[in-house]
């Protein structure tokens, strides 16, 4: 079971190999299946997050959620994505067309260009870049662009509301997010995540960086623009920021990208600190997998359980109290890493 | 990432990413509409990214990215929306004025002339092929180690200026 899916990638090289074909154009041909597959499984799984989500939100408000269609209301989604696929594709006549349209096609570009680097297994990543972490940040940064096209080309004042709101806010708190992480990448010497997994082979670095897990996953909920930090949405506001003036499918696009980035994000976080693949028993994707479905639900935790906070109080906790807390976890980590060394841990 | 000896490959991937970024550094200059240049900025800089990512040094491309495609490119886009109080569409207009076009393109052909002479009169060393990318450690070398005190010095600059920049805005109150 191990090695059931790096297998079945070698099977297929091989088989084009015997074909006649060079290895070069068989890499090729294997990393365009790797993204195919990457999106059809980012596809399916979101389905079913939708559902799980609206099924913990009724659990946190004493309802029922989703409960007619199926087993548990588990075909609510395929219903919904009929719904979407089917409505009417509206674009405002005074909308800026050209940048109304590219935004959404944008958006989930950058979010599925996220999952070149997490490692899904033992040898089981799109490209092993040794900058891995700092590829996943910068790419990541990108979707801000995405969110300011689509808020400025619907020329309506709550959608440029909500975009400038998420921009600030996205720009502010990517400076604690990255912040976070380089106590690993201190401890493990490396911005390779294949080789901060294997660093996590005796202990997690939840244990050795708690501070950082827990400021990067502040950090992440803002830059996931998910509850507490909605403030680009607020319904009640701006109805729906910069998404205002979008439906059907487009509307649809910008909700599989932001459930796409809560994967990957999610995932990173498994990966950074909770020992990525690494367990015992069962195989090494399946792992991550469950890794990655308990940080999404302690995000949706999270996201039913507090009440969505004030701009101001948003910016100022990012600058007086995030971006300080992860610099001394820095200097706190640089000392310790010279203390273990000096006493001969390490 | 990429195999050099597979070359056929390796030249068209440049072609297109070369191409893309040529066009959208056109983009920036021809196009009428501010918003449009700003974002073919953007595509600017990450073809740049990824003709550095292709060259085998993902380091500089991945700051490429971070730096002036995530963080420059969004302040300039946001200067532009929230200052632009006339009609988008009029906002980066070519000159019509004579002179004006006389000057611009004497001093880009001068430019170029230049450019073309230095690239072509440059004796040009072989250089390595680099097959495995340690241009982190190199740099850190480099900038921590052998040339700190410039690296602290350009550091004090930078915020010197952003102090500087924070005060003009603000405005000195007067007690």
């Amino acid at each position: 079971m191990e090695h059931l899916i790096t297998n079945l990638f070698l099977f297929f090289t091989n088989w084009l190999v015997s074909l006649g074909l060079p290895p070069v154009w068989a890499d090729t041909a294997l990393l365009i299946v790797k993204w195919t597959l990457i999106v059809i499984i980012i596809i399916l799984n979101i389905t079913i997050l939708i559902w799980l989500e609206r099924k913990v939100s009724g659990f946190f408000q004493e309802r029922l959620g989703p409960n007619r269609l199926g087993p548990f209301g588990a075909f609510q989604t395929i219903a919904d994505a009929i719904k979407l696929m089917t409505k009417e594709d509206i674009v405002p006549c005074a909308a800026d067309k050209l940048i109304f349209k590219t935004a959404p096609m944008f958006f989930i570009v950058v979010s599925v260009l996220l999952y070149t680097v997490i490692p899904m297994g033992k040898d089981l990543q799109v490209i092993d870049m040794n900058v891995g972490v700092l590829f996943f940040i910068s790419i990541g940064s990108l979707s801000t662009i995405a969110i300011l096209m689509a808020g400025w080309g619907s020329n309506n004042k709550w959608s440029l509301m909500g975009a400038v709101r998420s921009v600030a806010q996205m720009v502010s708190y990517a400076i604690p997010l990255a912040f976070s992480l380089l106590g690993v990448v201190m401890i493990t010497g490396s911005m390779n995540l294949q080789d901060i997994v294997e660093a996590q082979k005796n202990v997690w670095f939840i244990i050795l960086q708690p501070i950082a897990f827990i400021t990067y996953f502040i950090a992440a909920t803002a830059e996931l623009n998910r509850g507490p930090f909605d403030m680009p949405e607020a319904e009640q506001e701006l109805t729906g920021g910069a998404y205002t003036e979008y439906t059907g499918m487009r509307w649809a696009l910008f909700f599989l990208a932001e459930y796409t980035n809560l994967v990957a994000v999610s995932a990173l976080m498994a990966t950074v600190f909770l020992g990525g693949w690494q367990g015992p028993w069962l195989p090494s994707w399946l792992w991550i997998i469950i890794k990655t479905y308990g940080i999404i639900l302690v995000f949706f935790w999270v996201k039913w359980t507090f009440p969505r906070i004030r701009m101001d109080h948003l910016m100022s906790f990012s600058w007086k109290f995030l971006v300080p807390v992860t610099l001394a976890n820095i200097l706190l980590t640089g000392a310790g890493i010279y203390f273990f060394q000096w006493i001969g841990w390490c | 990432m990429f195999n050099i000896s597979a070359f056929s490959l390796y030249d068209a991937v440049f072609i297109v990413i070369a191409g893309v970024t040529l066009l959208a550094a056109l983009g920036v200059v021809l196009l009428p509409n501010i918003i449009y240049s700003a974002l073919s900025l953007i595509l600017t800089f990450l073809g740049v990214a990824a003709i550095f990512f292709q060259l085998n040094s993902g380091f500089i491309g991945v700051i490429q990215i971070l730096v002036y495609a995530g963080a420059i490119s969004i302040l300039i886009l946001f200067a532009v929306m929230l200052l632009m109080n006339i009609e988008p569409g009029r906002t980066n207009l070519p000159t019509t004025r004579l002179k004006a076009l006389f000057a611009g393109g004497g001093i880009t052909a001068m430019f170029l002339t230049a450019l073309i002479a230095a690239i072509g009169f440059t004796k040009w060393p072989q250089l390595q092929l680099i097959t495995t990318d340690n241009s982190v450690e190199m740099l850190a070398e480099a900038m921590l180690g052998d040339y700190v005190i410039a690296f602290e010095a350009a550091a004090i600059l930078l915020l010197a200026s952003v102090i500087g920049a924070i005060l003009i805005a603000k405005g000195v109150q007067e007690k």
